[in-house]
């Protein structure tokens, strides 16, 4: 029996000794082992692979919600308007600048000459066409409502009909075709950044003749797809497929400054996996690395990392007393170290956000970010904390405190809701932190029903608009179910909805909003905006990363030697 | 035997109607949308999706709805895949998870009965403690352990084999490897006990006085004996392995149906977790009945109930 037992120390000293080699093995300095291509030859075959960390679930663009989907579509499709490298949205189907009505909410477009990959001429019509089917509840899309309603004309009246079961009629949306290459757009009110909109998947043609005819089997593969952008979509069995392959398509109206001929995407699920398939040369790109793959690459050239416009908060529910209390929410929101979060647990490129809206995501109208008046608004500092806590409590007439956290279930997640709750216990004394990791799903439905009273959750935007992030916290609003409910703040938001028209106004009103929620109400607990890294062959020039919808465009990708 | 399989084959029919229901229960109780861009939708945008789907409905209808469509062969439509139909769905991820489930079992099965003999028949020597050592191996290190390791250095540091991805025989080397670990260290454990336990019977000891070899003892005599509880864990093995490996799959990207079920279900895709559910009680169930059928026939002495009287 003893033998037995050595044989197993041994068995696992040796296995662990192998598996920590191959932990420490991965970095930097296996660099030099690419193969060599012995005679080199001076052109480079203009064809990347790139790896997807899921499938596609659906190519229709009023249907599409995820960034996977979103990526294709903005490689094979465009609209009135298209991401530039610099991320800013620029005339795509439009020629030169539109009509825009005196009360600024009527935008006429003229088209450019474009075609679909089936030769058919891009119309006004397809624009309609799409918009209606993306708001036409018989069609059950969740991006078409989300994004229409309350920015489209009519966009909420089809919505609450279809509620209620009445009758309504397509052909009031917003939008119409004066003529073939005239179209007409509505919005419900003046939208600062409507060109951006426009950009989004969403609101881009379709051939309706080609959808029609179709039916039920529309977009369900490659054969059942038109393109009219940089690429086409040539090899694709449907939303189950593992494997996707994008060609240049030499009928784009900009096809001169496409340089790649061919796109392969595969599926790769596992992250570990990707920088294996990316070190074995499978792989030119990764898709976006898990954070703890992200230290051993640090300094390493082949890793990019973006910014992202997504902001994380911890909420706190109002409908529990202690929490409606402004001093406990302040001691709460101060009581943890937000560089520490960024730096050394999640180690990504995320950095400590003192806000709710976020780092280079919109500019005010003489070129500055949009953070720079503001700045930090929350702050950690233990000791501010300590005092508001000892306040609060005395407020309430009690000494000690028990809440429920709630947060996600992922390994990064973890790892930083156990962070906070350390964080929480050690600085605010009498505090107990119960922390729940769920899934996603079941976060989201107790998220709605108010089931907790600390949530960590955040808002990733679809759009440049700091109201993206502002109207979260209307009273009622639908993201509000922490019940946070404020006249002066509702107040500056409706204020900035009436003067939307005066960018300089509408931008300092939101941004005395945000001043407001935070560092008077102490509204949320802000905790980290997020980055977003992957690998990239060096040989590969020209990926630019996107903050909305899609997250990566390839247009101008060129393989050089 | 034909009483006796039509008996268990009615078994099998109300079992899986047993585990449909409970399982469409239970799942009604996790709570969540099907909706992947739910977190962004007002309640009444959200309210409009329910309607389309039908899931606003109370469960009970919900249920018949669900079982009346299972007896005409429909397993509904799947959320996450834009409207897939479950079974195309099923059908397709399916057969990678089948091959290698087969061929981890099939080689991990002949190595470890092998390892098992050869311990048996030289208990005690440096053979038997190699075979033990492999097998306390592949027990007690996870098989995503192996599958990494092998993906780091044979794949992507040596080049000997693809890094990952399931596009030949070849692609199929390293997961099976990975995956026949734990079959070879089950088999090889009770093949070793069990032999040694069966060549220590009288019976043996006639046969050897009798003149047979050793080899002859071994394999004729032995092993038929040896095998059966052997085939009592391969079994349900086989079924685990076949039903897919959600780890195994994920790192060497093959497209499978194990992370599909983990996947159907952290995102609520109702007629997905009903159809794996299904597909893998339906394999089990029949797999049972083959080993109980495979019983008699390796061991005469079982007889099966409904059979000779």
């Amino acid at each position: 029996m003893k033998k037995s037992k050595y044989s197993l120390l041994l068995t696992l000293t040796l296995v662990l000794s192998v598996f920590l080699a191959a932990c420490g093995g991965g970095n930097s300095a296996d660099k030099g082992d690419k193969k060599s291509d012995g005679a080199k030859t001076s052109n480079v075959a203009q064809e990347i692979k790139v790896l997807s960390r899921s499938e596609i679930p659906t190519l229709d663009s009023v249907k599409t919600t995820d960034e996977i989907g979103f990526n294709v579509l903005n490689s094979i499709n465009e609209g009135l308007y298209t991401a530039d490298k610099d991320g800013s949205s620029v005339p795509a189907l439009v020629d030169g600048e539109p009509k825009v009505s005196e009360d600024g909410k009527t935008v006429t477009f003229k088209l450019v000459d474009a075609k679909w990959s089936n030769g058919d001429p891009v119309t006004a019509n397809d624009f309609v066409y799409a918009w209606q089917r993306a708001i036409d509840p018989a069609t059950a899309s969740e991006y078409g409502p989300y994004m229409m309603n309350g920015k489209i004309a009519g966009a909420q009246e089809i919505t609450d009909a279809a509620v209620a079961k009445k009758e309504f009629d397509l052909n009031t949306l917003g939008i119409k075709a004066l003529d073939e290459k005239t179209l007409e757009v509505k919005f419900e009110k003046v939208l600062p950044y409507w060109k951006d909109l426009m950009a989004f998947p969403t609101f881009y043609p379709q051939n309706e003749k080609f959808v029609k005819e179709k039916g039920d089997a529309y977009a369900s593969n490659a054969e059942n797809l038109l393109s009219n952008g940089a690429f086409k979509i040539t090899s694709w069995n449907g939303p189950t497929a593992t494997e996707w392959t994008l060609e240049k398509n030499d009928n784009y109206r900009e096809a001169k400054a496409v340089s790649l001929k061919k796109i392969t995407f595969n599926v790769v699920k596992d992250n570990n996996a990707q920088v294996n398939a990316f070190e074995g040369g499978e792989a030119d790109i990764t898709d976006i690395l898990a954070s703890d793959l992200v230290p051993q690459y640090q300094g390493d050239e082949r890793m990019v990392s973006s910014l992202q416009p997504s902001v994380f908060w911890v909420k706190m529910n109002y409908k529990n007393a202690a929490l409606a209390n402004v001093h406990i929410r302040e001691a709460i929101a101060k009581a943890f170290n937000k560089e520490d979060i960024a730096a050394s647990i999640l180690n990504n490129g995320s950095i400590a956000a003192n806000y709710f809206v976020p780092k280079q995501f919109v500019s005010t109208p003489d070129g500055k970010d949009f953070r720079e008046k503001n700045g930090d608004l929350i702050v950690f500092n233990a000791k501010e904390a300590k005092a508001a806590w000892e306040k609060g409590l005395a407020d309430l007439g009690i000494d000690k405190l028990e809440l429920r956290y709630l947060g996600g279930d992922t390994d990064s997640a973890k790892k930083v809701d156990e962070y906070i709750k350390n964080q929480l216990e050690t600085n605010l004394p009498g505090l107990k932190v119960n922390l729940e990791s769920v899934p996603f799903a079941i976060r989201l439905d107790r998220a709605k029903a108010g089931n907790y009273d600390l949530l960590h959750s955040g808002w990733g935007p679809d759009y440049p608009d700091a109201m993206t992030f502002a109207d979260l916290w209307l009273t009622d609003g639908p993201n509000n179910e922490m019940t946070y409910s404020s006249a002066k703040y509702d107040g500056l938001i409706k204020k900035a909805e009436e003067v939307a028209a005066n960018q300089e106004e509408y931008v300092s009103t939101l941004q005395e909003a945000e001043r407001v929620f935070l560092a008077e109400d102490y509204g949320v607990a802000p905790t980290y905006q997020k980055a977003d890294n992957i690998l990239i062959n060096t040989k590969v020039k020209g990926l630019v990363a996107l903050p909305f919808g899609p997250n990566y465009s390839y247009k101008w990708i060129t393989v050089e030697e | 035997m034909a009483r006796y399989i039509t008996k268990r084959f009615i078994y099998m029919l109300i079992t899986l109607f047993v585990i449909a229901s409970l399982t469409f229960f239970l799942m009604k109780l996790i709570p969540g949308t099907p909706f992947s861009a739910a977190g962004k939708l007002s309640p009444d945008q959200l309210q409009i999706m329910k309607d389309k789907y039908g899931l606003d409905q109370p469960v009970a209808v919900q249920y018949a709805q669900y079982i009346g469509g299972l007896f005409k062969g429909d397993l509904g439509i799947s959320f996450q895949f834009n409207n897939v139909p479950v079974t195309q769905l099923l059908i397709e991820r399916i057969q990678p998870s089948l091959q290698l489930g087969f061929q981890a079992i099939f080689f991990g099965t002949i190595i470890g009965i092998v390892l098992g003999v050869i311990s048996a028949l030289r208990q005690n020597t440096w053979v038997d403690y190699g075979a033990t050592f492999i097998a306390v191996l592949g027990k007690s290190i996870p098989n995503f352990v192996f599958a990494g390791v092998m993906q780091y250095y044979i794949g992507v540091k040596l080049g000997w084999l693809p890094v990952l991805f399931w596009k030949g025989w070849d692609y199929t080397i390293m997961p099976t490897i990975a995956l026949a670990m734990f079959p070879i260290a089950i088999t090889a454990r009770f093949m070793r006990t069990e032999m040694i336990d069966v060549l220590g019977s009288d019976y043996i000891t006639l046969a050897k006085a009798k003149g047979a070899s050793s080899l002859e003892v071994a394999f004729k005599h032995g092993l038929r004996n040896a095998l059966i509880p052997v085939i009592t864990v391969l079994g349900p093995l086989a079924v685990s392995l076949m039903t897919g490996s959600l780890v195994i799959e994920q790192i060497f990207a093959i497209p499978g149906i194990g992370e599909q079920f983990v996947k159907s279900i952290t995102v609520n895709d109702y007629s997905v977790i009903m159809g794996t559910t299904l597909l893998f009680s339906f394999m089990f169930v029949v797999i049972i009945l083959v080993v109980d059928i495979l019983y008699g026939v390796i061991d005469p002495r079982i007889r099966l109930s409904g059979g000779k009287k």
